[in-house]
């Protein structure tokens, strides 16, 4: 291959470094009016009224609408592929504004003034009168109170979304599988850990804010200019918010400053919208600020699981269970998709020859909304899984390596449709034991005592690559031919940051035989003028969009081959069949000799201004995924614990991916550090925190919710398994997401390693540990 | 924009001090990093702002000659930590300035505000309250000097006016000299951050180095304003560094002259054991930086 | 509140603009002068997209008053320019080279506190360099590739300087070596630098 797994420079960077790429908030227009959005101050009940009147009289005022005013339309945010099948599709719950509130942060009215201060002083004019209803903040307590109001009693009416149970028999029962194993084994010969583990609730701090602004364009087209991770779904939902056709409505994303998972739901698009429509189509600029955005777009979902699991003493896993309770904050969004993922993944990563029950519950609580963070339920799954698998290993005094080795899913796990077409997740941990110097280290750390102590843990995963087939994968690619041989690659998929327009410019050279430098990938996507993609999210695009983009490539070489065969006066031309060409390196060749035959960029210009055989070469594709195939890896550390003040210092950190053949190792490299990064966060130090009795978040700002700093971050090393996965356009599978899984429980194992305390709360604040040692009369 | 009802540029002190006395409604900016922030939360929106960011006679760090340190009240953090005297004399002082927020905070935020602000988390309060530095405050009535120990009244409250201009912090030699210091910073990260708690300890040795002369502990975040550990300094006065019960019983002292309080930041018994062992830490740090040998684990 | 016409000297040149006393200096230079590349992701002085050069030194604009920058230096990535080699400078060219660049809205804030931080010709360590950008926050890259490159700029910086300097070996099997790097960027420079604004 040409330039497949060739670390190519990003296409934007130089863009990026010296400040020309531009975002949203770059490119409003310089009289956009300024909307400010009123939040609610209570977290359960409703706004009996409003009193806007001293609000409007502010100079610069241009409007004040409230949730009186909005239409009364519910939509679903979900950045999910639509489905026409009513049973399936996401459920419609949230209004553009909303009278019944059901977190303190909701959105209930919204100003739209000539400039900010005005916006600002209106909002605080705003008098609201409030109905108020009792607070549950997480899902155990909404669904331990039997009496709990339903908060969408249209959809549910004890707020429970969706309640699973995957089995890996229907007849599967954890205790029945326990009382088999006494039989067989013998009580004495059993170990048992049984367990309640909580993680945290993560805010996604993309540095760019969500942003949009929205104008009615001169054909009465409602026009959105978002920094959304799904262009094409941002259209739908916002025509669907509005009540107007699809094709009213037109979305622009430019680049995005980091998404995350955040801007895969449709956030403030549709009010900011709706406010230009009612503003008599003048463009509207909507930015959320950082401590609303916090609160009051989406979270990951805080889960707390109650975790059984059964091992003989020997060492093989038995049987395990997991029943976990999700909250999902006020309005559904991703339904229980996301606890579903966490769900499966948690029963299959490990073999369970006893069996394995995974249930999960996913509530509305009054509380931010939890949706779509990067690794979707993955990194709560492995806080399940991974610290039960390190409980048992010391409760049995088994090595949490060769536990694994023995009792992870093999090559032949086929889950739901997903499979390893390619596997290397033991060989990923047979890297990382040999990095880190397991084997010496575990005998080093044994038996420490003192207040300095020091660790080794693992955390191994598995990823799903895409989403089908529980939901569709469609993807759509254009390459047009330009006169001089160079393409334009146009495509529904977006860069958001990770490096997607590289490697579809690597994937299209690859296909088509134009070089890298010739493939210009249009990065702003333009529902009205790019082919359609559901976006970024999962970690499909490479896998669905690259497949898409490979198909399409093929099909313009292949036209290009069959312009060349009309060019007959050309040298060597004559007598050739189509089946003797290629494309390579900008030149039409003949495959057999690898003898150049036709420069593209002759070709092209002939095409174009032929009068015998004028063609505009171009190529469209659509693919449709059907398939999906499980990626994995694993994170090994090595860290230090001081005791008597609660911290962790890490000393070394590496985490191995089998993520099939890597397009660009080095932004495969680059994902890898920030996935780690994100995880750490996790882990050690992030968690927004909740006031149970009102709901009022206690951190929602930079300098209280603690991402980390650069002097909080490791130096990370990272590795790859690389086989060639036949399901990727080119051997890749799943790399975008997984980084972000094991780090933190690879921590959690080490802590466990160097102090004996399995820590069960996410993250491992110094303030948890403290408690733990001191509880434990080790400090 | 920031809702504010005016801003006015001032010449000098004196300026200063004419125009908050005209505005009822007013109040000072130095660096902004505090001020900024809370007009635009809206605690302190409407007001008009007297800037004193570009007096020079605010700026910079002397020594007097009879070696009192004298600290401009509008001195940068950043220009704090590389200035000559203070490194040379008490850089302890320029460790802890270093620790507030971050780099680009510590270039426009000052130590004037960071002390009037009346924060017990402020990064520069504990260890300027170990040097019992004296404050110098200029208002309408003319010039005045509060010794810091009487400078806090409350969490957030100082006996400063409104009206006042905090000018400078005067170090008198016989609070620094021969002194050595160390600055615990403790927060949730390793930068950006609000101190959970912060300790600051000075140690001067005897001439064998052996033993203790003096101590002076002072802590923010362990109550409602900074404070000395004075049963704590009491207690190590003349005490051997060989002495077994040295470290313990000095951070059980230091214990007992704070009010730790729980809050969702952190816990009361998480604050105690920081108290604690960061007392330990700071005074081996601090000793060892004397010249002094103490066997500690860390 | 009236409106004030006021100089700014930004980017090396003088520039009349008027503005409104309650503006941020990020306000302004957005604003009233288009230089979008000064970002907004806190407005309170945390994550460091607003970062500017004042004299030299980075400041959070967000939360500083363009009054104040009157008669002072200011520089944003816009301005930023190798003169001598009629190029972007080697900060850039390095956040290019080590990929520390992902989603690009952090990267003229850390871009321009690299610049301060090169230009204080000392031989930082990794642990240094990490201290120095604590005022930026970026949630893409764990920091690693940004380190790495301004070890890069520093290095470039130190053998003009003639002072031994040495940067992290790479940290994964995956490398790739640092002349095929700069030949990528050779080309990829010669790509822009054909672009439409030189012809």
């Amino acid at each position: 291959m040409n330039y497949i797994g060739k670390s190519n420079l990003r296409v934007d960077a130089y863009g990026k470094v010296t400040g020309k790429a531009k975002y949203t908030a770059d490119l409003a227009p310089k009289d956009s009016l300024i909307a400010k959005v009123l939040h609610s101050t209570i977290a359960n009940g409703e706004v009996i009224s409003m009193d806007v009147s001293a609000a409007k009289k502010v100079p610069g005022v241009v409007g004040v609408f409230t949730c009186f005013d909005v239409p009364d339309v519910e939509f679903p945010t979900a950045g999910h592929p639509w489905s026409t099948d009513p049973k399936h599709q996401d459920i419609a719950d949230k209004k553009l504004l909303n009278q019944r509130v059901r977190f303190y942060g909701d959105d209930i009215a919204a100003v739209v003034a000539e400039n900010d201060v005005a916006a600002s002083q209106a909002l605080k004019l705003i008098k609201v009168e409030y109905k108020e209803y009792p607070v549950h903040t997480d899902a155990r307590s909404m669904l331990n109170d039997k009496d709990a109001m339903a908060l969408h009693p249209n959809w549910r009416k004890d707020n429970v979304i969706a309640h699973t149970s995957f089995k890996s028999s229907d007849d599967f029962d954890y205790d029945k599988a326990k009382l088999k194993a006494i039989e067989e084994y013998g009580e004495e010969n059993l170990i048992e850990v049984v367990k309640n583990v909580k993680t945290p609730r993560i805010s996604h701090c993309h540095i760019e804010l969500p942003v949009s602004y929205a104008y009615v364009d001169s054909n009465g087209k409602v026009t959105v200019v978002a920094s959304t991770q799904l262009p094409h779904i941002c259209r739908r939902v916002v025509a669907q918010a509005l009540n107007i056709p699809w094709g009213k409505v037109r979305v622009i994303k430019p680049y995005i400053g980091g998404g995350f998972g955040n801007k895969q739901d449709m956030l403030y698009e549709p009010l900011n919208a709706w406010l230009s429509v009612k503003c008599g189509g003048k463009p509207v600029i909507l930015e959320i600020p950082r401590e609303d955005t916090m609160i009051g777009t989406r979270t990951r979902h805080p889960m707390d699981g109650d975790v059984r699991g059964l091992a003989t003493k020997d060492g093989k896993l038995l049987c395990r269970e997991l029943k976990n309770y999700s909250t999902n904050g006020g309005y559904a969004a991703h339904g229980h998709s996301i606890t579903a993922k966490c769900a499966g993944i948690f029963q299959n990563l490990y073999k369970n020859p006893l069996g394995v029950n995974s249930e999960a519950w996913t509530v509305w609580t009054n509380a931010p909304t939890s949706a779509a963070m990067r690794a979707y339920g993955v990194p709560q799954a492995v806080s399940f899984a991974e610290t039960l698998t390190d409980d048992i290993c010391f409760k049995g005094g088994f090595d949490p390596l060769k536990f694994r080795l023995d009792n992870l899913c093999d090559e032949n796990l086929v889950a739901g449709g997903v499979k390893f077409y390619t596997y290397g997740l033991k060989k990923c941990l047979e890297i990382g034991a040999e990095k880190i110097d397991w084997y010496k280290k575990r005998e080093a750390y044994k038996n420490q005592i003192g207040p300095i102590r020091k660790g080794v843990g693992i955390c191994s995963f598995i990823y799903q690559t895409a989403v089908a087939p529980i939901a569709l994968e469609t993807a759509s690619v254009r390459m047009i031919l330009n006169q001089d041989g160079s393409m334009q690659l146009s495509l529904g998929a977006t860069e958001i940051g990770q490096g997607a327009d590289t490697v579809f410019t690597q994937i299209a050279a690859e296909s088509t035989g134009i070089s890298p430098d010739k493939v210009y990938v249009i990065s702003t996507q333009d529902t009205d003028v790019t082919p359609f993609d559901t976006g970024a999210y999962g970690s499909r695009q490479t896998y669905v969009t690259g497949n898409a983009i490979k198909e399409c490539g093929l099909l313009l070489k292949k036209k290009i081959c069959e312009y060349a065969l009309l060019m007959e006066d050309e040298d060597g031309i004559k007598g050739k069949k189509l089946e003797d060409l290629d494309v390579s390196d900008n030149y039409v060749i003949d495959k057999n000799t690898m003898e150049k035959l036709i420069p593209l960029d002759k070709l092209s210009t002939t095409a174009f201004y032929s009068f015998t055989h004028n063609q505009h070469i171009t190529a469209e594709k659509t693919t449709d995924i059907t398939t999906n195939t499980f990626a994995s890896g694993c994170t090994f550390v090595d860290l230090e614990v001081d005791m008597p003040l609660g911290i962790i210092n890490i000393k070394d950190i590496i985490s191995v991916h089998d993520s099939g053949t890597i397009i660009n190792p080095a932004l495969a490299t680059a994902q890898v550090h920030g996935g780690m990064s994100m995880s750490l966060g996790y882990g050690m130090s992030e968690e927004l925190i909740l006031d149970p009795v009102t709901g009022k978040a206690y951190n929602n700002n930079m300098l209280d919710y603690k991402i980390p700093t650069a002097m909080d971050s490791p130096d990370f090393k990272v590795e790859f398994v690389v086989m060639k996965d036949p399901t990727g356009g080119y051997g890749n599978k799943a790399l975008g997401e997984p980084p972000t899984v094991a780090p933190a429980v690879a921590v959690r194992n080490a802590v466990l390693n160097a102090t004996g305390i399995g820590f069960n709360e996410f993250p491992l604040t110094a303030e948890r540990l403290v408690h733990e040692f001191k509880a434990k009369g080790l400090i | 924009m920031f809702d504010i009802s005016f801003l006015y540029e001032a010449k000098d002190v004196k300026d200063a001090i004419k125009k908050l006395v005209e505005n009822e409604n007013s109040e000072i900016v130095s660096g902004g990093t505090d001020v900024l922030i809370r007009v635009r939360e809206g605690k302190d929106a409407g007001m008009g702002l007297v800037s004193i960011h570009n007096i020079s006679e605010l700026k910079g760090v002397s020594i007097e000659n009879d070696g009192t340190i004298v600290i401009g009240a509008g001195t940068s953090f950043h220009d704090i930590t590389n200035d000559d005297i203070i490194k040379k004399y008490i850089p302890s002082l320029a460790e802890a300035v270093d620790t507030i927020g971050g780099p680009q905070i510590r270039e426009t935020g000052t130590i004037g505000g960071n002390i009037c602000n009346g924060a017990t988390s402020a990064d520069s309060a504990s260890t300027m309250v170990a040097l019992d530095a004296c404050i110098v405050l200029e208002g309408p009535e003319g010039e005045r000097i509060v010794d810091i120990k009487d400078f806090y009244t409350g969490p957030g409250k100082t006996v400063r006016d409104r009206c006042e201009v905090c000018k400078c912090f005067k170090i008198k030699k016989e609070n620094y000299e021969n002194y050595f210091g160390y600055y615990f910073k403790y927060g949730k990260r390793k930068s950006l951050e609000i101190a959970t708690l912060g300790c600051s300890v000075l140690v001067k040795l005897n001439a064998t180095k052996d033993a203790i002369d003096d101590v002076k502990i002072a802590y923010g975040v362990a109550a409602p304003t900074p404070s000395r550990a004075v049963s704590a300094e009491e207690y190590v006065r003349g005490k051997k560094l060989v002495d077994k019960n040295l470290l313990d019983t000095f951070a059980d002292k230091a214990l007992s002259d704070m009010k730790p309080r729980n809050s969702w930041r952190a816990s009361k018994e998480f604050r105690e054991q920081l108290i604690k062992e960061m007392a330990k830490r700071s005074l081996v740090n601090s000793i060892r930086r004397a010249g002094g040998k103490i066997e500690y684990y860390v | 509140m009236s409106k004030k016409i006021i100089t700014l000297h930004v980017n090396g040149k003088d520039r009349e603009v008027m503005i409104d006393e309650r503006e941020s200096l990020y306000e302004t230079l957005r604003n009233e002068l288009n230089l979008t590349s000064v970002k907004k992701g806190c407005e309170v002085g945390e994550c460091g997209a607003c970062s500017v050069l004042l004299n030299g030194r980075c400041v959070d604009s967000c939360i500083y008053l363009t009054m104040w920058a009157v008669g002072k230096d200011i520089v944003t990535v816009e301005g930023l320019r190798d003169e001598e080699n009629d190029d972007i400078t080697d900060v850039q060219k390095e956040f290019i080279k080590e990929a520390a660049v992902q989603c690009g809205f952090c990267t003229p804030g850390f871009i321009l506190k690299a610049v301060e931080i090169v230009g204080h010709n000392k031989p930082y360590t990794r642990d240094e360099i990490k201290k120095l950008i604590t005022g930026n926050l970026c949630r893409c890259t764990g920091y690693m590739n940004i380190v790495t490159a301004i070890e890069h700029a520093i290095k470039h910086n130190m053998d003009k300087l003639g002072v031994p300097y040495e940067v992290m070996p790479s940290t994964t099997s995956f490398d790739v070596p640092e002349d095929e790097k700069d030949k990528m960027l050779e080309s990829l420079l010669a790509m822009q630098n054909n672009d439409v604004t030189k012809i």
